[in-house]
């Protein structure tokens, strides 16, 4: 179906003897909030990386918005957002800076650059801030103007690597409150993160093991399936045994 | 394009907002023509010289009066034995030394030949060298001027020295110097600005974006291009108002050359950047692998004709070699590209090259 914002079917990669992704199938749907889970080196990075069209599979397939991955990565790019955990700002530019530049990148009108800069600001708080520096603006408030800025070209999927790392608590549920708002207008959130009480606040979630999917549903079929009480144990039930084989 | 646009303003930004090191780059080319014309001059002055005379007479006089009046030599005591001149050559009082035989006057009224020892103080072989040359030009002129001219024909030659007829070294070292300075601004700086972004995790998020890593880099260099430009033109009007060095040829040809060579040395700073992993490496890499070789493998500061075989073998890869033929021509041959087209395609090709090679760099990056 081509109506899913991800439909990957067997996407693999291999670096050299060394398979990183392996024949992993999952769906993400339109205005879901999917949790990629996997410890360091699970292959999660490697399987975003072939989404966002940054690195060719070795086999299998994938559409991202309705687009081939292989054959068209150019489409797939402009219908994508993208945050990394480093947050992708320029810190010697302004606020306002930014969005222009991001805008100007992916084609958006300068008339609309102007209405989504106040929208973004007022959302987030931060429209007396729009000509100072991003060095100056304190982490939590940068992190959520990084993902108000991948959401800028209005993209049909926004993939998060590790967006809350390093943050407080509240600016992290503060964080999550922007992630619903963004689901609620149709926009389907592929977020990675290392803590697993986030991952409860997922619609479905994957947890990827030695490059395959171990697990996926949502929380409670997860923990239900694996007969735990919290993620935690199925994760670490998991990575161990994933360990062991 | 507009996202092209809006690349080039935000590289401007950068550059314009990192207040110190645009200070250093624009300062860099002002202070390198200042210290290379005043410190690091290849002509020498003031050399110590004493003349060791046994038996002074009315042609010996005028020897020492022709060194004396020279203001390349600065003449120490005039003595009558050998035996100080070792201790002064060690304590650094006298580098040069000439000493003459007994009876001059009566040798060469007899038009004998006339054994002289010239003593040069060869620690630094370079200045050693131009020493010799000097104080043995006048001794010859002396010696010519002395022996009466009965008798057969004698052969003279008239020396002279084209293009920097009074051999200053300052007109010799500005053409390396501008390979030098575009070597930091353009491609150290290049380099430096996109591993800078792969550090801070921005360069991901632009490979993920649909603007194409041509466009992204061809948007960051464009500053430089317009920095390097600036850059050049600071070098020549330094060396011009401060040391009067001349412009022969043609000033747009020049500036052809220079853009040129601002390509050649941003598609290395390309090159580099692609290979290494962080702005620290990028600066030791663009250091040792290309400041070096433009001033050692260039004929900048050693003539190529001195360096061993393979050295000079290995200059021919060396792109600062070939512009620093072309702008000596330029400056102070006022030679056109009719005599430099050799040297221009050879620069052009090595530019297309590194071009190839560091756009496919980025390509691979892509993966």
């Amino acid at each position: 179906m081509t109506t899913h914002a991800i439909d990957a079917q067997a996407l693999t990669r291999r670096f050299g003897n060394f398979t990183a992704v392996d024949a992993i199938t999952f769906h993400v749907e339109p205005g879901e909030v999917f949790g990629f889970l996997g410890a360091n080196g699970a292959g999660k990075t490697t399987a975003i990386r072939m989404l966002i069209g940054a690195l060719q599979p070795t086999s299998g397939s994938a559409t991202v918005a309705g687009y081939d991955i292989r054959t068209q990565a150019e489409q797939v790019r402009r219908r994508i957002g993208y945050m990394s955990q480093k947050f992708s700002l320029y810190e010697d530019l302004t606020v306002q800076e930014n969005i222009t530049l991001y805008g100007g990148i992916y084609g958006v009108s300068n008339r609309d650059i102007a209405t989504r800069t106040g929208d973004i600001l007022a959302r987030i708080g931060l429209e007396h801030a729009a000509a100072e520096l991003v060095r100056e603006i304190p982490l939590g408030w940068k992190q959520q103007l990084a993902f108000s800025v991948a959401l800028l070209h209005r993209p049909a999927i926004v993939f998060l690597d590790e967006p809350t790392s390093g943050v407080d608590p509240i600016t992290r549920r503060r964080f999550w409150e922007l992630i619903y708002q963004t689901a609620a207008t149709g926009t389907s959130v592929l977020i990675t993160t290392h803590y697993l009480d986030e991952a409860e606040y997922c619609r479905r979630i994957s947890i990827m093991v030695d490059g395959a999917i171990a697990a996926m549903g949502t929380p409670a079929e997860v923990r239900n399936a694996a007969g735990a009480a919290t993620l935690d144990e199925v994760f670490l039930k998991l990575t161990r045994t994933g360990a062991a084989a | 394009m507009r996202a092209f646009l809006g690349f080039v303003r935000k590289e401007t930004l950068h550059l314009l907002r990192d207040r110190q090191t645009l200070a250093i780059l624009i300062l860099l080319p002002v202070v390198q023509v200042l210290i290379f014309g005043f410190a690091v001059r290849t002509d020498v002055q003031d050399i110590a010289i004493a003349i060791v005379d046994p038996t002074p007479d009315v042609a010996t006089q005028e020897l020492r009066g022709r060194i004396a009046a020279s203001d390349r030599f600065h003449l120490v005591r005039v003595g009558s034995s050998t035996k100080e001149l070792e201790l002064e050559f060690r304590r650094g009082s006298i580098r040069q030394a000439l000493v003459l035989p007994r009876d001059v006057e009566r040798r060469l009224g007899r038009g004998d030949s006339l054994p002289v020892q010239l003593l040069t103080d060869g620690s630094d072989p370079n200045t050693g060298g131009i020493m010799q040359g000097y104080a043995t030009a006048i001794v010859q002129r002396w010696y010519r001027d002395a022996v009466p001219a009965a008798g057969g024909l004698r052969i003279e030659a008239e020396t002279r020295m084209r293009y920097n007829p009074t051999l200053e070294s300052a007109h010799l070292f500005v053409p390396g110097l501008i390979a030098y300075v575009l070597t930091i601004v353009s491609a150290m700086m290049t380099a430096i600005s996109i591993t800078r972004e792969k550090e801070t995790g921005t360069m991901e998020m632009l490979l993920v974006s649909p603007i194409r890593p041509t466009a992204v880099v061809a948007g960051k260099v464009m500053p430089y291009i317009v920095l390097g430009f600036v850059s050049v033109l600071l070098v020549l009007v330094a060396a011009r108002t401060v040391f009067g060095v001349p412009l022969r040829g043609s000033f747009v040809l020049l500036l052809a050359e220079c853009g040129l060579y601002i390509v050649t040395a941003l598609a290395l700073g390309v090159v580099i950047s692609t290979a290494v992993p962080n702005q620290r490496t990028a600066m030791l890499a663009a250091l040792a692998g290309l400041l070096l070789p433009t001033l050692i493998l260039s004929g900048f500061i050693f003539p190529l004709d001195s360096l061993p075989r393979p050295l000079q073998w290995l200059s021919h890869v060396v792109p600062a070699r070939w512009f620093l033929t072309i702008v000596r021509g330029i400056m102070l041959k006022g030679a056109g590209l009719a005599t430099l087209w050799q040297e221009t395609l050879i620069l052009v090709g090595m530019t297309l090259l590194f071009l190839g090679r560091g756009s496919r760099g980025l390509a691979i990056r892509l993966g």
